[in-house]
């Protein structure tokens, strides 16, 4: 509904602010993210990082009191202006929360879930779904044999790149990832960064990330957030060897935050 | 020798007196639930070992002419009037509390919640002889001029104890409810679902073991429930033909007729009997919820 866009990137935010009832979280951020990249959202806790990963899917509408503003471009739709509509914009925007939260169910059923809303019916049209979301998300060989198995049962690793699967399944254009693998041991670190890599080849990924060396291991772009400001935006490789700023340097550093 | 004099210091002696009069406290708690337990079954039984009464009677004989000259003991007509205004109970207000805690903690957790919690709340504390009193003077005089019959009967008893187990089950879903990880719900969202179609695919069926929790304990007040089923349900010791026809329930028979019967009596010890089935019931009650928890933790 809204009016074309100045576009740099197919999809970006120009000066969005997000609010919980008057207090500012973010301040006016215009971030590009583009196609067939990592984007690397890092800052300390309360830095307003999670906060702008969850307004690009329009997630921060079920907190009551939280009000956006500014643009959220996709294509040169403003998706931030009223009268969106929310569930087709979220089938194109994945996302993954910290925490592995699989549905009560069984694993296929976890994958057939989101596109039996949206009207695929057959079983044939939703076996196909159910093994390319696993394919795409490395679990299919752990858990061909085991389909209707609780997806409970699987291990922390394996319910996390559940919920990837899960997220896949709609066929979105972009991913976003909450600290994805902050709740995991190394071993599933290492396969959900594998994977990681592997999807960007297809989509567009923005990762909010404590880990520093996760951070300038996947990502291709990184923007370091404090107290609801964007500090410095650039290549990852820029920001980690040589950042414009003081605060950026000691906080990558460890120095800080 | 000196480690041996600290072991007697004040704080041990408070510990040890404490230790014991907790102690005592479970003991005797545990002793007079065991006693009331045997009373009740020694007094139950009796109807069957020495009142001659044979269980399949007792249990599946639907006369009950306690005075008469040949008494006979059928206790099926309170049994099934029992279960049934539960059930019926249990039907009515189950989708009613579901609704109002979805409501309470999911369409509009903010006013919802201060405006029902309070009403639901009051629910629990109104005494049954009002329920019982407001079901007489209201749904009573409402069922006999919209039904055939007198309005007493089991459709009264049924809406009467609707309306009592209501605050039971709305109380106990609301926490399952708020209990859910908040991003359980998100990822539903995030997914390109509706609101209706997380509550009905995401929320509902991974709390539904705890609310069948509240359901059944909303069934085991419902099943205990005297007085106010006793106010509107006619009494009659008879299978009722249908649910506006006047019929008794097991606690509603027992608070009649315990008055006027001499203790040792068969009479006496049939209602012990029926007594004995209601707290049979409970337990089973209480056992299916264990269940039920042990079942939501998987």
């Amino acid at each position: 509904m809204g009016a074309i866009a100045p576009v740099r990137e197919s999809f970006q935010t120009e000066d969005l602010s997000i609010f919980y009832g008057t207090y500012e979280a973010v301040k006016g951020i215009s971030l590009p993210f583009a196609q067939n990249t990592v984007t690397a959202l890092i800052g300390p806790s309360g830095c307003g990082k999670s906060t702008f990963l969850r307004s690009l899917n329009r997630m921060n509408d079920e907190i009551s009191g939280s009000t956006t503003k500014g643009n959220i471009w996709i294509d040169g739709i403003d998706i931030n202006a009223p009268g969106t509509d929310v569930i087709k914009l979220r089938q194109k925007i994945g996302m993954v929360w910290q925490k592995p939260n699989p549905f009560y169910k069984s694993i296929y059923d976890n994958i057939a879930f989101g596109p039996k809303y949206h009207g695929i019916k057959g079983k044939k049209a939703l076996d196909e779904i159910v093994e390319s979301s696993l394919r795409r998300a490395a679990l299919w060989d752990e858990v061909k044999d085991r389909l209707k198995d609780s997806a409970l049962a699987l291990s922390g690793g394996q319910q996390q790149r559940l919920c990837i699967a899960r997220a896949l399944s709609v066929n979105p254009q972009i991913l976003l990832l909450d600290e994805p693998a902050s709740a995991l041991d190394p071993v599933s670190t290492g396969k959900v960064e594998e994977l990681i890599k592997e999807l960007k080849e297809e989509l567009r990924i923005v990762i909010v990330t404590h880990n520093m060396q996760q951070a300038a291991r996947i990502s291709d772009y990184t923007a370091y957030f404090y107290l609801g400001t964007l500090v410095e935006y650039d290549k990852t490789e820029k920001v980690f060897s040589n950042p414009e700023n003081q605060m950026t340097q000691e906080y990558i550093m460890g120095r800080f935050g | 020798m000196k480690s041996k004099k600290s072991r007697l210091e004040k704080h041990h002696i408070e510990d040890l007196v404490g230790r014991s009069y907790m102690a005592f406290c479970v003991l005797l708690l545990i002793v007079i639930i065991i006693s009331m337990v045997y009373f009740v079954a020694s007094k139950g039984l009796s109807t069957f070992i020495t009142g001659g009464v044979s269980v399949g009677e007792f249990f599946f004989g639907t006369k009950w002419a306690p005075e008469a000259d040949t008494p006979s003991f059928g206790a099926f007509p309170f049994i099934s009037g029992s279960f049934l205004v539960t059930l019926l109970a249990a039907l009515i207000a189950s989708p009613l509390s579901i609704c109002a805690a979805l409501f309470m903690t999911e369409i509009v957790p903010g006013w919802g919640k201060k405006l029902l919690q309070p009403v639901i709340e009051l629910l629990a504390g109104i005494p049954s002889v009002v329920y019982g009193f407001i079901g007489l003077s209201v749904i009573v005089p409402f069922l006999r001029d919209t039904f055939p019959g007198q309005g007493i009967g089991v459709a009264a008893g049924a809406l009467v104890l609707s309306v009592m187990i209501l605050p039971t089950i709305t109380s106990v879903a609301a926490d399952a409810l708020a209990a859910l990880p908040q991003n359980l719900k998100e990822s539903s969202f995030a997914l390109g679902a509706t609101r209706w179609q997380t509550i009905s695919r995401v929320i509902l069926p991974t709390t539904m073991p705890s609310i069948m929790t509240g359901v059944v304990l909303g069934m085991a007040r419902a099943f205990g429930e005297a007085l106010a089923v006793q106010m509107v349900i006619g009494n009659a010791p008879f299978v009722p033909k249908s649910l506006f026809e006047s019929a008794s329930t097991l606690t509603s028979v027992i608070t009649l007729s315990m008055g006027n019967t001499t203790m040792g009596s068969s009479y006496n010890n049939a209602l012990w009997s029926m007594a004995l089935v209601l707290m049979l019931m409970t337990f089973a009650f209480v056992g299916l919820v264990r269940l039920l928890e042990r079942r939501n933790k998987i």
